[in-house]
């Protein structure tokens, strides 16, 4: 009877977390490859860290006792990246490659989930100012990351981070007027993966990865 | 609004790019690792109360040989007290 019980509840968590899964997995994987830093073609590492954390929200499931299950898998997914953070610190091509990890989790925290600054800072266990400072900080380099209006190839400070320098693909997505927004996504995974992979391999194989980023992120 | 609302509207924006498509299987191997995970702490538990239960029955059964309540039996070895 115990048995019958216990297979019952083992049904119906299955059966709840796949639902959760299937409803808020998409957002949480792109959350998570904002946070490692890779373009949006490539996710194996926020795979594998949205996989540890959603494991630990069904080992929980029983005892969330009414807790958000999305609450819960994000706090994990923000403390296992804050604990891995050093492993995500080599720029990948993401949106955010050109950002600190801690700038990154701070941004993907407070802009793209919305979670208050006194709610991060306790999650992160660092004070208030300093989350604020953060945030500020990592949105004045995106912003000056992001081309202007029309104008995708010269940059305002290519000085702040040494790999906006060295940039083979920065033209290579079209951005004609409206699709502005689209472009900047292209741009900056363009130069992220050239400097990347250049670093590592030579000029020649960081060109073509490089093209290949951009032309993958820009439709 | 304000200065910074903009900035951070503009930012947000940046963020909600194009999103990566979720793994059919990510749900199926996460559910699966949490069950692991779970088993785990179930055995580790288990072993836990066991090991409380053993370290019970294993003080009832020294208490019950020693008695260590029993008092001692009266000493005789005080000197007798003489020439008041």
């Amino acid at each position: 009877m115990v048995r019958k019980r216990r297979a019952a509840r083992d049904g119906r968590r299955a059966r709840e977390f796949e639902a959760f899964v299937a409803g808020a997995g998409g957002r949480l994987l792109h959350a998570a490859t904002l946070l490692t830093g890779e373009p949006t073609g490539d996710t194996e590492a926020a795979e594998r860290l949205l996989t540890a954390a959603l494991a630990r929200t069904y080992a929980r499931w029983d005892r969330l006792r009414g807790e958000d299950p999305y609450d819960h898998t994000r706090r994990t997914l923000a403390a296992l990246f804050a604990h891995r953070g050093h492993r995500y610190r080599r720029p990948r091509g993401g949106t955010l490659a050109r950002l600190t990890p801690q700038e990154r989790l701070v941004l993907v925290l407070r802009l793209y989930e919305g979670v208050a600054e006194e709610q991060t800072a306790a999650a992160l266990g660092l004070p208030v100012e300093r989350v604020r400072a953060i945030c500020t900080r990592a949105v004045t380099v995106m912003r000056s990351a992001a081309p202007r209006r029309g104008t995708t190839g010269t940059r305002p400070s290519a000085g702040t981070r040494p790999s906006a320098g060295t940039s083979p693909s920065a033209g290579t997505p079209p951005s004609t007027g409206g699709r502005a927004a689209t472009g900047a996504a292209g741009a900056g995974a363009g130069t992220g993966a050239g400097a990347g992979t250049g670093t590592g391999a030579g000029t020649g194989t960081g060109a073509g990865a490089g093209t290949g980023a951009g032309a993958g992120a820009a439709p | 609004m304000s200065f910074p609302d903009r900035k951070e509207t503009e930012v947000r924006r940046m963020l909600e790019g194009p999103h990566p498509a979720l793994p059919p299987d990510l749900a199926g191997r996460a559910a699966e690792r949490g069950r692991r995970m779970l088993h785990r702490h179930q055995v580790a538990r288990t072993i836990g109360w066991l090991l409380l239960l053993a370290a019970v029955v294993a003080f009832g059964v020294w208490a019950a040989i020693v008695e260590p309540w029993a008092a001692p039996p009266p000493t005789d070895t005080t000197p007798p007290l003489e020439g008041w």
